[in-house]
C-alpha cells in the first residue's frame, strides 16, 4: 500500500514535469499532429497528378483515342504538347514531365496494316519507383486499347490485391507512423528524463528518498509510455478518420501491441538515460540510435528486401516488429495468433533492458 | 578628461516576467565612480548588482536614464566601451574542454595582445594565480576556486580601463578568495587600475575605497567604509555567555528580540549583536538576564545589517522562519549517530579521501570545512550513500545508507549544494511529491505541507524555479524536513545567498539542533563555523583537524588572528607547508 | 585595429571551435562515424527492388500446358514460387506472412485456354502496394511469356497484332533503386551533420555563459558566426567524400555531371544546412530545444519531403508548398540530376541560386540572434 502510494507520487511528479507548461505539451503533441497529416498526404508512392507530355506525330484517330484513354484515369495530366522530338530531351532532364509519349508518323499505317504499332514511352528514370509505376499504368491503358478493338488474348489474369484493393502506398505507410512517429518522442523523453535529473541534481534527491530503483523504473516508464500511446491515438484517429483508411482488426490487439512496443522503446529509451551522465549526451546517444532503427524497421522499404545479415539485426530493433504488429492488425484484420511471434522479440527487449536500467541507476558512476 | 569612471543618472530597466509580471531591477539609480580606486557594491539578493553591471559592461540597454562609462556613452557605442573594459560575470565563461593555456591564448588573442606583451603578462597571471603547474590541464578539471582564479586571469589578460568583477567569491573557498584579492589589489597598486565589484562579504567590501549598498534597485548609502560603518557606533556589543551555555543559544535568544536587537551572530565563543538605537535599557538588560556585556569596534557588516533592517522594516519584509520546526527527539544515548572508520575513496588512482574517521553525535551540528576540491563533498556524499566508498566502515543511524533497505533513508534529511528540485513544479507540487516518495499520505501530509509553508513562509503556487535565490534555498530546507528527518544532510546551503537569509536559515538551524536533529554541513562562509558544535577541515583528502571552533582557533595559533576565517587559512596553510617539507625530506 | 584584428580574431576563434569540436568525441562520433554508418545502412538496407518474393502457386490443374506455362515464375530471381494444392493453405501462407501472393490456377484452365479465354487468379497482400505492383508485374509478364514460347513452338498465335509499348527509361535503364536513394543520401548526410552538430553550439556557449564572457571582447557577432561554420565544412567535406567514393564504389552508381559541379552544390547546401542549424541554436538558445527543432524542421522533413523517396510530383499542392520551403528539396533534385542525367544547366543554375539566397539568408539571420545584448 505505501509502495502504491510512493509509487502513485512519483508518477504523479513525473506527469506534471513533463504536461506542466503549454509550451512542453505543445512540443509532445503538435509534432506527432503536423507530422501525420504532413507526411500522410506527402509520403506517397502512388502516380496522382503524373505530369506527361505529348508528341504525336500521327495525329490519327487512334493515337487521339490513346491519349484520351490515359488523361481519363486522372492519374496523368498532361503539361505539354510537343512538335518535334529534339523537345522530348528538355522535358525530360529538367524533371518537368515524368513521362513523354510518343506516335511515330507512321503509327496509324501500321496498325491499320495489322502490323505492330509501337508507342514509344520516354521515362525520367531518376525516381526509380515512380518510373516503374507509371510504366505499368501506361502498358495497362495499352493493353485495355487492344482489348476493345478486339485483339483478345487468349489468357487473362485477374489480379486482386487483399487488404489494399487500390495498391494505395498511404495505406502501407499511414499505420506504421502510428509505431514509428510516436517512437521518436517516447524514446527521446525517456532517454531524458533520468540525465535530466542527473544534470539538475535532483537524482540525488530522488535517490536518498526510500524509493527503491524499482520504484524509480516504473515511476519513470509509466509516464512515458503512456505519453506514447497518447500520441499512437492521435496518429491512429488521424489515419483512420481524416484519412479514411479502413481498420480491419481488433482494436484491443492492436493497442496490447503498442503497449508491448511502446514499453520496449521506453526500455531502450532508459537504459540510455541511465548511461549517459549528461542531457546532451542522452541525445545524441538517442539520435544515434534512431537513425538505424527506423531504416531497418521496414518503415520506408521492405525488411525482406535487406541483405540476410541485416535482416537478422533487425531481430534487435522493437519498432521493425512494431510496425508489423500494427500493420497487420490494421489491414489484415490479423488476430493474436497471427501475430503473436511479434510479441517475442518486444517482450524481450523489455525484458532486457528495464533490468538493466534500474541496475545501472544505482551503480552507473558519477 | 575627468576623474570619474562611471556616471549614471537615473538609471532604470525592468524585466518581464512571464509569471510575476514586470519585475524591476534598477529603480531610477544614480551613481558616480572614481578612477584608479577599488568600488564595491554590496546588497541582498534582487538588489540590481548584476543589472547593473551588465548595463555598465554595455550587455544590457538601460530603458531610460543616462549612463556613460570612461566618457562613452555605452547605450550609443557599446563596442567602443567594451575593447576598453574588462568584465568578469558571476560565472565566468571558461572553455571547459580546453586547457588552461587554450583559455588563456583564446582570450588574448580575441582582445588583440601583442605576442610580445603576451609572454610577460601570462607569466604574471600564472604567478599570482599560481596556476603555472596546470597550464595544460582542461579547464573543466580545475577545482571551483581555481576556476575562479582562471577567469579573472582570462579577464585580465591585457590591462582595461575599467575591470567589472561581478561577485568572483560566490562559492570560492577562503584561499581561493585571499588569492583572488591579492591579485586585483596589486593591479590597484601597480597599475592604477580601476575596478568596480560587486560582493556579499563584508571583508571584501571593506577594502574598497568606495562602497554603494543596494537594495530593491536602489541606493541605499555609499561612502568609504569608515563613513558607512560609524552609522554603527556605539550600538556594537559583545555578550560573554555564561559557562556550559553554546554562544549559539545566546545568539538565538537575542536574535529573536527584534525590537531591541538588530542582529547578532556567534562568534569565537561569544555573540557579537547589534542594538537597536531606539531600545530601552531597561529591556535590553531583561533581555541579557545577568549576562556581561562589551562595547566592541563596529565593523563594515554591522552597518550593512542595521541598513537591511532598515529596509526590511520599511517593505514589511517577510519574517524568517523560526520556532520549533523539527519534532522533539529523546536523547536516547550517548551512541554516535554517525560513525566513520577508516574511510577511503578512491577515483582512479586519485584519492579523494584518505582514511578518514570520525563521529558525530545526537544533536550535534558538525560542520565539514575544507578548500575547494579537498574532498568534503566525496565525504558527504557518501555518508549518505550516493557514493559506494571504496573501503572503510560507515555507518548513519546504525546502517550503511548505500546498502541499507529503502525504508532507512526514511531517516535522513538531505539539502543538496545546488538548487536540485524541480523548477518547472510549483512549490506545493514539489512538497507533494517528496511528502509522497517519504511515504508522507493524505490528512499526514496535507498537514506537513501546510506547516512547513507557514514555517518557511513559502507562497505554494509559486514555480520553484523562479523563485529568488533565498527562497529557493528555504523550499530545499522545507522539502529536506518534511518528513521530520533525525538526521539532515546540508551540503553548502547558504552559498550565494544574502545575509539577512543566512541570519534566518541559521537561526533555524540552530532550533532543529535543539530538538535533537543532528546536522551535518559543509559551508564556505567561514563565520558560520561558529555555530556548529565542532567542525571537521579537510585539504587534498585529508582530515587536518576535529574539534570545536575554540579548539580549532587556538590549535590554529595566535598568528591568525580571531576570526575563523584566519584560523582556517592558517590551518590549511601549515598542513601544506608540512606536506611540501615533508616531501622535500623525503 | 579593423582588417587586421578581424583575421587574428576569426582564427583564435576557428582554432577554439576546432579544439572543442576534436575533444568532445561525441561530435566525431554523429560527423563521421553515423554518416559511415548511414551510408552503408542505406546502400544496403533500403531497397525497392523486389527478390524472391514468395507466390503461393495453388495448382488446381496440372497438365503439361499449365506446368509449362507457370514454370516461368521459376526463371526470374524476383519471384520464388511455392508449389500447393489447395486454396485454403495458401490463403493461411498469406495471413501468417509466409507468401506475398496467391496464383491460383483453375481446375478448368487447360480446356478454357485451348478456346481461347483462359484465365490466371492472382491474389496479392496489397498492404505493401510497391511490392504486390511489382509482383503482379513480374508474375504476369513471367506468364505470358511463358506461353508465347509455347505459342512460338506450336506455331500457334496467343496475341494479336495491335498496340505495343515500347518503353525508354531514361537516366535509369534498369529501374535500380540504389541509383535513386544514393544520392539522395549525400542530402542527409549533409543535412544531418550540418543542422544537428551546429544546433548545440550557440545554445552550449548561452547554457556555459561562456557567450557572456566574449561578449565583453573585441569579438564581433560575424567573426562568431563564421568560426563556428569553418570546422564543421571540413567535417562536411569529409562525409562527402565518403558518400562519393560508396557510390562509385561500393554501389556503382553513375555520375553522369561533371564532379565539380556535385562537389559545388553538396558544398552549398552543406553551408545551409550549417546556417539552419546555428540559426536554431541562437534562436532557441536552449540545446534540448535546439536539437528538438533540428531534428523536426531539417532531418525529419528531409527525409519524408523532399523527394527522397516519394515523388515530389505525386504531392498534393499544400504538401507541394511546403516541400518547396525546404532547401533540402532543391539541392535534392539538383544532385539526382548531376548523378544520373547529367549537367542540366537550368535546374543546376536554379538549384545553386536558391541555396546561395539560403546560405545568405541564414548567416544573415545567426549573424542577428547573437547580437551582443542579454535581453
Amino acid at each position: 500500500m505505501l509502495y502504491l502510494a510512493q509509487l502513485f507520487a512519483l508518477i504523479r511528479k513525473e506527469l506534471r514535469a513533463i504536461l506542466k507548461d503549454p509550451s512542453s505539451r505543445a512540443l509532445l503533441f503538435a509534432p506527432a499532429l503536423m507530422q501525420a497529416l504532413l507526411f500522410g498526404s506527402g509520403a506517397t508512392y502512388d502516380l496522382t497528378h503524373a505530369p506527361y507530355a505529348v508528341l504525336d506525330q500521327s495525329r490519327s484517330a487512334a493515337s487521339t483515342e490513346i491519349i484520351a484513354r490515359l488523361e481519363g484515369t486522372g492519374v496523368f495530366q498532361r503539361i505539354a504538347t510537343l512538335d518535334n522530338s529534339s523537345q522530348i530531351a528538355g522535358q525530360i532532364e529538367s524533371g518537368d514531365a515524368l513521362l513523354v509519349l510518343q506516335f511515330q508518323p507512321d503509327f496509324a499505317a501500321k496498325l491499320s496494316g495489322g502490323a505492330e504499332a509501337p508507342v514509344q514511352v520516354i521515362l525520367d528514370g531518376r525516381n526509380s519507383s515512380t518510373a516503374g509505376l507509371a510504366s505499368a499504368y501506361v502498358s495497362s491503358i495499352i493493353a485495355a486499347y487492344n482489348a476493345d478493338q478486339g485483339a483478345v488474348p487468349p489468357l487473362t489474369i485477374v489480379s486482386r490485391a487483399w487488404f489494399n484493393p487500390n495498391f494505395e502506398s498511404r495505406w502501407n505507410l499511414m499505420p506504421a507512423l502510428i509505431a514509428s512517429l510516436s517512437m521518436l518522442q517516447t524514446l527521446m523523453l525517456a532517454a531524458l528524463s533520468v540525465a535530466r535529473e542527473r544534470e539538475q541534481g535532483t537524482f540525488d534527491q530522488l535517490q536518498v528518498t526510500p524509493l527503491t530503483p524499482t520504484q524509480i523504473l516504473i515511476g519513470k516508464a509509466l509516464p512515458s509510455i503512456l505519453v506514447g500511446l497518447l500520441q499512437s491515438t492521435i496518429i491512429y484517429l488521424i489515419i483512420r478518420y481524416w484519412f479514411g483508411i479502413p481498420m480491419n482488426g481488433q482494436v484491443w490487439l492492436m493497442y496490447l501491441g503498442l503497449i508491448t512496443f511502446t514499453t520496449a522503446a521506453v526500455g531502450l529509451g532508459l537504459s540510455i538515460s541511465a548511461v549517459a551522465l549528461t542531457m546532451q549526451q542522452a541525445m545524441l546517444y538517442t539520435f544515434i540510435l534512431i537513425m538505424p532503427l527506423m531504416l531497418l524497421s521496414g518503415l520506408l522499404t521492405p525488411v525482406r528486401n535487406m541483405p540476410e545479415i541485416l535482416q537478422w539485426i533487425t531481430y534487435a530493433n522493437p519498432l521493425r516488429f512494431g510496425i508489423d504488429l500494427v500493420r497487420r492488425v490494421y489491414l489484415e484484420g490479423a488476430g493474436f495468433r497471427d501475430v503473436s511471434f511479434d510479441f517475442v522479440p518486444l517482450l524481450a527487449i523489455a525484458a532486457v533492458t528495464l533490468p538493466l536500467a534500474a541496475w545501472l541507476f544505482r551503480n552507473r558512476l558519477s | 578628461m575627468t576623474d570619474l569612471t562611471v556616471t549614471a543618472e537615473n538609471l532604470r530597466r525592468s524585466f518581464d516576467d512571464p509569471n510575476i509580471g514586470k519585475v524591476v531591477a534598477v529603480d531610477g539609480l544614480s551613481i558616480s565612480v572614481r578612477k584608479g580606486e577599488l568600488t564595491a557594491l554590496v546588497g541582498p539578493d534582487g538588489a540590481g548588482k548584476t543589472t547593473l553591471m551588465r548595463m555598465f559592461a554595455g550587455h544590457l540597454k538601460p530603458q531610460s536614464g543616462s549612463l556613460s562609462v570612461l566618457g562613452i556613452d555605452v547605450a550609443q557605442d557599446p563596442q567602443s566601451v567594451q575593447d576598453r573594459i574588462s568584465y568578469m560575470p558571476q560565472r565566468f565563461g571558461l572553455y571547459e574542454d580546453l586547457s588552461v593555456q587554450e583559455n588563456l591564448d583564446l582570450y588574448a588573442d580575441l582582445h588583440g595582445v601583442p605576442a610580445e606583451q603576451r609572454q610577460e603578462r601570462f607569466g604574471r597571471m600564472l604567478e599570482m594565480t599560481d596556476m603555472a603547474r596546470f597550464t595544460e590541464r582542461p579547464a573543466g578539471k580545475l577545482s571551483g576556486g581555481m576556476k575562479q582564479k582562471l577567469g579573472l586571469a582570462c579577464t585580465l589578460v591585457r590591462s582595461p580601463d575599467l575591470l567589472l568583477l561581478d561577485e568572483p567569491s560566490v562559492g570560492v573557498d577562503p584561499l581561493s578568495r585571499r588569492d583572488l584579492w591579492k591579485i586585483v589589489q596589486q593591479l590597484v597598486d601597480d597599475e592604477g587600475l580601476s575596478v568596480i565589484v560587486s560582493t556579499a562579504y563584508m571583508d571584501e567590501a571593506e577594502r574598497c575605497a568606495q562602497v554603494f549598498v543596494m537594495d530593491k534597485g536602489r541606493l541605499l548609502a555609499h561612502g568609504t567604509p569608515a563613513e558607512l560603518t560609524s552609522r554603527a557606533k556605539g550600538l556594537t556589543y559583545t555578550a560573554i555567555p555564561l559557562s556550559g551555555m553554546p554562544a549559539r543559544d545566546l545568539q538565538a535568544g537575542l536574535i529573536d528580540a527584534r525590537d531591541l536587537i538588530i542582529d547578532a551572530t556567534p562568534q569565537a565563543g561569544n555573540a557579537r549583536f547589534i542594538r537597536q538605537p531606539t531600545a530601552d535599557e531597561a529591556d535590553l538588560r531583561d533581555l541579557l538576564g545577568g549576562i556581561d556585556t562589551e562595547p566592541r569596534q563596529e565593523e563594515l557588516e554591522d552597518a550593512f545589517m542595521m541598513l537591511l533592517r532598515e529596509q526590511e522594516q520599511e517593505d514589511k519584509g517577510a519574517s524568517a522562519a523560526t520556532g520549533v520546526v523539527g519534532r522533539k527527539q529523546a536523547i536516547k544515548d550517548d551512541k554516535p549517530v554517525i560513525v566513520v572508520r577508516d574511510l577511503v575513496r578512491k577515483f582512479g588512482d586519485f584519492t579523494a579521501v584518505a582514511s578518514t574517521s570520525f563521529d558525530v553525535a545526537q544533536g550535534e551540528i558538525f560542520g565539514l570545512l575544507g578548500p575547494n576540491g579537498a574532498g568534503k563533498t566525496t565525504t558527504f556524499r557518501m555518508l549518505c550513500g550516493l557514493l559506494p566508498a571504496t573501503s572503510g566502515h560507515l555507518e548513519v543511524a546504525g546502517r550503511n545508507l548505500r546498502t541499507a533497505r529503502a525504508q532507512a533513508r526514511a531517516r535522513i534529511g538531505y539539502v543538496a549544494q545546488k538548487f536540485a528540485l524541480y523548477s518547472n513544479l510549483t512549490v506545493r507540487e514539489n512538497l507533494e511529491f517528496f511528502g509522497g516518495a517519504y511515504g508522507l499520505r493524505g490528512r499526514t501530509l496535507k498537514n506537513r505541507i501546510r506547516e512547513v509553508l507557514g514555517q518557511f513562509d513559502l507562497d505554494p503556487s509559486a514555480q520553484s524555479g523562479q523563485l529568488p535565490a533565498g527562497f529557493k534555498q528555504r523550499l530545499a530546507m522545507a522539502t529536506g524536513l518534511l518528513h521530520q528527518p533525525e538526521i539532515l544532510f546540508l551540503d553548502e546551503p547558504t552559498s550565494g545567498i544574502d545575509p539577512l537569509a543566512r541570519r534566518a536559515f541559521w537561526r533555524m538551524i540552530t532550533a532543529l539542533a535543539q530538538t535533537g536533529v543532528t546536522i551535518i554541513i559543509t559551508t564556505h562562509f567561514m563565520e558560520e563555523a561558529e555555530y556548529c558544535d565542532r567542525i571537521a577541515i579537510q585539504d587534498a583528502g585529508e582530515m587536518l583537524i576535529i574539534g570545536t571552533p575554540r579548539e580549532v582557533r587556538a590549535q590554529a595559533g595566535d598568528r591568525a588572528g580571531q576570526t575563523m576565517n584566519d584560523a582556517f587559512i592558517a590551518v590549511v596553510e601549515q598542513h601544506r607547508a608540512d606536506s611540501r617539507s615533508r616531501q622535500v625530506a623525503a | 585595429m579593423s582588417g587586421s584584428g578581424f583575421i587574428s580574431r576569426l582564427i583564435a576563434l576557428t582554432r577554439k571551435e576546432t579544439r572543442q569540436m576534436l575533444r568532445d568525441r561525441s561530435n566525431l562520433v554523429v560527423g563521421l562515424l553515423l554518416p559511415l554508418v548511414l551510408i552503408l545502412l542505406f546502400g544496403y538496407g533500403l531497397s525497392f527492388d523486389v527478390t524472391d518474393a514468395r507466390v503461393a502457386v495453388v495448382l488446381e490443374d496440372s497438365s503439361p500446358i499449365t506446368l509449362n506455362a507457370v514454370a516461368g515464375l521459376e526463371g526470374t530471381d524476383y519471384l520464388s514460387p511455392i508449389w500447393l494444392h489447395s486454396m485454403p493453405e495458401a490463403e493461411a501462407m498469406i495471413r501468417a506472412g509466409e507468401a506475398e501472393a496467391i496464383l491460383r490456377v483453375p481446375a478448368e484452365f487447360t480446356t478454357d485456354l485451348a478456346q481461347g479465354r483462359g484465365t490466371l487468379q492472382l491474389i496479392l497482400n496489397g498492404v505493401d502496394s510497391n511490392t504486390s505492383q511489382s509482383i503482379d508485374g513480374y508474375a504476369t509478364g513471367a506468364i505470358s511469356n511463358a506461353l508465347e514460347h509455347l505459342a512460338d513452338r506450336s506455331d500457334t498465335r496467343f496475341t494479336g497484332s495491335g498496340v505495343t509499348v515500347v518503353t525508354r527509361t531514361w537516366f535509369n535503364e534498369a529501374g535500380n533503386s540504389t541509383w535513386f536513394l544514393v544520392p539522395g543520401l549525400i542530402v542527409l548526410v549533409m543535412t544531418l551533420v550540418g543542422a544537428f552538430l551546429t544546433s548545440l553550439l550557440i545554445a552550449r556557449e548561452w547554457e556555459r555563459g561562456t557567450l557572456e564572457s566574449l561578449f565583453v571582447t573585441p569579438v564581433r557577432p560575424l567573426e562568431l558566426v563564421l568560426s563556428k561554420l569553418a570546422p564543421y565544412l571540413i567535417i562536411g567535406a569529409i562525409d562527402l567524400i565518403m558518400c562519393l567514393l560508396a557510390a562509385r564504389y561500393l554501389f556503382e552508381v553513375p555520375m553522369r555531371g561533371s564532379l565539380w559541379l556535385v562537389v559545388l552544390s553538396s558544398m552549398l547546401y552543406l553551408l545551409v544546412s550549417l546556417g539552419l542549424g546555428l540559426w536554431i541554436s541562437g534562436v532557441t538558445r536552449n540545446q534540448f530545444a535546439a536539437s528538438q527543432m533540428a531534428l523536426l524542421i531539417s532531418f525529419m522533413p528531409a527525409m519524408m519531403l523532399s523527394g527522397f523517396v516519394f515523388d515530389l510530383r505525386n504531392v498534393p499542392v499544400a504538401v507541394q508548398v511546403i516541400s518547396q520551403a525546404l532547401p533540402a528539396t532543391h539541392f535534392m533534385s539538383v544532385i539526382k540530376t548531376l548523378f544520373l542525367a547529367g549537367d542540366y544547366w537550368p535546374t543546376v543554375i536554379r538549384g545553386l541560386g536558391i541555396l546561395t539566397c539560403y546560405a545568405a539568408v541564414l548567416i544573415w539571420a545567426t549573424h542577428r540572434t547573437l547580437a551582443k545584448r542579454l535581453d
